[in-house]
């Protein structure tokens, strides 16, 4: 690709981020948005140059998919970090542990521990016997066409249901902090990322994410040492000030309702400390386990990391690097997500974003001086800014793996045979992912408002279900066949999304009618009660705040009943229930185990000579790294 | 130059070398697969069903749950750390004499 043309393009996206019109209120004041967009600007630039210096490099379709499988241990262990350390899992855990506490920490657990399952029985095999994709793991034994056709549809489900959650996850984000349009951010996000990946490949794919690990490791470095330093650095010492804080206990006394009036201060605080304010449901927390353990091992992006390092030692290293990245950075997290509880409350983290998201962010601001400090705001900018880095990166890597599905196992293997030039090859992975591009973008804009919390969940349960025990049991299992492959995706996957199409995640109309005309019948009663007090009050103050209350009573009524009208007939979800058929929000529990009795089963009904034969050959080859390096027929 | 069909994947499978490479790498890797699971899935089960036990207080404030939830970190780690060494010096090693030995078949035939 030529410079000139990436100059232009670069122009272009740059021109549209200033551009920016209809600024509403974000966390950030107005006076300092210039901070803002500087910082981000600062930031975005240096990606930029880093992948000019990349698309100079791609030369071949090894280099745009796999880096040419030139980068190191240490750099794919950056490069995994910052594929893991999506806005979700950043953002969204320190959220959840300033919101809930313990049970926001016991998330962060499981987010390690999957790489425990990566590095022990996915990376080195994978890497020594794959080239570019999960599909090419799949059809190395098995019937190539078949098995490139679910590996790649399986990639492109995964794909596109963690791309929109990021996608519009990314949108709100970039909203909540600087107040830019919605469908602006999803299109700069958009557009930001199609540069990376069209001009730079996996090469500045991965440098983009080191560069956002680094940063947003260094940011979180930063504030736990801000935070953590009055302490002397004790543990104990650090706790013992969160469970004597005002704003703590106010926060587990509202969680706990009723069952919290009769706790003293010091108990309520300790309870923040405790097990159970969040998770309601044990046996959903262990499906979710599960999903994560599983999942990851299965998700296409991140099999695609260990086709870009050279061997299978190097594999190995590059999770060993990530595990420690990524598992010193979630102990972080609980500093701070416990100093946000304290520092900044609960009322003040909900009031910006009501699921916690901003928890980090506003801490950062917290730390540098507050609101209306220019070392806060400047501190506040550059956290918002490595998040935003953070999803156009993750962004970047799910689009990578799904144009390679579409290009090279859908376009090259299945209808070209693999009759095609490198030339070809690399321009089918550019239109493939222009195409994903604008889909991802599309998708974006229209769930504009919608929840996509399951949409995560049902990437990690399709992974999980299906794309693991896959490529488990085609690695590790002697009888396992295209059989067994072909009934394992279609098991898998048609049981994960059906399982959360019926769960408690989908919208159920009747529940939230019943839910807001509770609300309608309270603050009825309420606005009667406040109505007859106001007409016993004399005196001015009395009747002030009995005024406030009505006014208040009237708006939440007034929403409540909006919400009722927006329902109007609807009576059942989007499958037809008219309640959840299925309580588990996870369904791995369930679907995991059928996704590997459908491999099972599969491959013992069919009989498949190619891959049986090629057994000796996979198996010597996952184990030993044989022929490597050296050109492979196929 | 060699491709996969030139090779005797049978016979080099059927070597007593990648025979036993085989035996102490499976025992080995679904040994700690297994035991990294039951670890793992102790933090749910305990912070679901012996939550009396998560809240006792040892150190401060700091109560068996956090303390367990910390560990998990450490034995993660540590798992790391343990299969990386045996990796390095036993696994590879005896990886790669097989491929030597290979790459010598290979060859002689030629």
């Amino acid at each position: 690709m030529s410079s000139r043309r990436f100059a232009v393009a670069a122009g272009a996206i740059a021109l549209a981020a200033i551009a920016t019109p209809a600024l509403a209120q974000g966390a950030v004041a107005a006076q300092y948005r210039w901070l803002t967009f500087a910082v981000f600007g600062v930031i975005i630039a240096i990606t930029m140059y880093v992948t000019y210096l990349a698309a100079k490099r791609v030369k071949n379709v090894a280099d745009f998919y796999a880096a040419g499988g030139g980068v190191s241990g240490l750099q794919n262990g950056w490069a995994i970090a910052g594929d893991y350390l999506s806005a979700a899992s950043f953002l969204g855990i320190a959220g959840l542990i300033s919101l809930y506490g313990y049970d926001g920490f016991m998330y962060s657990v499981g987010w390690l521990v999957a790489y425990i399952t990566v590095l022990l029985v996915i990376a080195e095999p994978c890497r020594n016997i794959g080239k570019y994709t999960l599909s090419d793991i799949l059809a190395y034994r098995n019937n190539p066409r078949a098995a490139r056709i679910v590996g790649a549809l399986s990639t492109i489900t995964v794909s596109t249901f963690y791309l929109t959650a990021q996608m519009v996850g990314g949108g709100v984000l970039v909203k909540t902090l600087i107040g830019i349009d919605y469908e602006v951010s999803v299109a700069v996000v958009g557009a930001l990322m199609l540069a990376y990946v069209l001009f730079g490949g996996m090469v500045a794919t991965t440098w983009v994410q080191i560069i956002k690990a680094i940063l947003l490791v260094t940011a979180s470095i930063l504030l736990v040492m801000l935070v953590w330093t009055p302490y002397g650095f004790s543990l104990p010492g650090f706790l013992q000030d969160v469970v004597g804080n005002k704003n703590v206990q106010a926060q587990v006394a509202l969680l706990l309702g009723d069952a919290g009036k009769n706790m003293t201060p010091e108990q309520l605080g300790q309870r923040f400390l405790e097990p159970g304010l969040l998770f309601k449901a044990p046996i959903d927390q262990i499906s979710l386990g599960m999903a994560l353990v599983f999942g990851t091992a299965g998700m296409p992006h991140i099999l695609m990391r260990f086709f870009t390092v050279p061997t299978a030692q190097d594999a190995r290293k590059s999770v060993i690097w990530a595990m420690a990245i990524i598992g010193g950075f979630y102990v972080l997290t609980l500093f701070l997500g416990m100093g946000s509880a304290m520092k900044v409350g609960a009322v003040n983290i909900k009031a910006i974003d009501a699921g916690g998201n901003m928890a980090g962010p506003l801490l950062a601001q917290y730390v540098g001086g507050g609101p209306d400090s220019m070392l806060g705001n400047l501190f506040l900018a550059f956290v918002a800014a490595v998040a935003f880095a953070t999803i156009v990166a993750v962004v970047a890597g799910l689009v990578l793996a799904a144009a390679s599905a579409m290009a090279h196992d859908l376009y090259v293997g299945v209808i070209r045979q693999e009759h095609v030039s490198q030339q070809e090859q690399v321009r089918a992975a550019r239109v493939a992912t222009v195409i994903v591009g604008a889909m991802a973008i599309t998708i974006g804009i229209l769930s504009k408002g919608q929840n996509v919390a399951h949409l995560v969940a049902l990437a990690f349960a399709v992974a999980s279900s299906a794309n693991f025990p896959c490529v488990l049991l085609t690695l590790f299992w002697k009888r396992c066949n295209t059989g067994g492959i072909v009934l394992g995706m279609i098991v898998g996957t048609v049981t994960a999304i059906g399982l959360v199409l019926v769960s408690p995640n989908i919208t159920y109309p009747l529940a939230i009618k019943a839910a807001q005309e509770k609300i309608v019948a309270t603050e009825t009663a309420n606005l009667a009660k406040a109505n007859a007090d106001l007409a016993a009050a004399t005196e001015a103050p009395a009747q002030d705040k009995l005024k406030a209350a009505i006014a208040k009573s009237e708006k939440a009524k007034s929403a409540a009943e909006a919400k009722i009208k927006e329902i109007g007939s609807d009576r059942t979800s989007i499958v037809g229930l008219e309640k959840p058929a299925f309580d588990l929000r996870n369904p791995g529990l369930i679907s995991i185990p059928l996704g590997f009795l459908a491999v099972i089963i599969g491959s013992l009904l069919y009989r498949d000579k190619r891959s049986e034969d090629m057994w000796d050959e996979l198996y010597v080859r996952q184990n030993t790294g044989l022929l490597l390096a050296k050109p492979v027929a196929h | 130059m060699v491709d996969a069909s030139q090779v005797d994947w049978k016979a080099i499978d059927s070597r007593p070398e990648f025979q036993e490479l085989h035996r102490k790498k499976m025992g080995f890797l679904w040994g700690l697969m297994i035991f990294s699971m039951v670890y793992y899935f102790l933090l749910p089960v305990g912070a679901a069903y012996f939550q009396d036990l998560f809240k006792v207080k040892v150190w401060g404030p700091v109560n068996v749950g956090i303390l367990f939830a910390l560990s998990e970190f450490v034995v993660a780690w540590t798992l790391a750390w343990v299969y990386a060494r045996r990796a390095n010096t036993v696994f590879d090693p005896m990886a790669a004499a097989i491929v030597r030995e290979a790459e010598k078949a290979m060859g002689g035939r030629k």
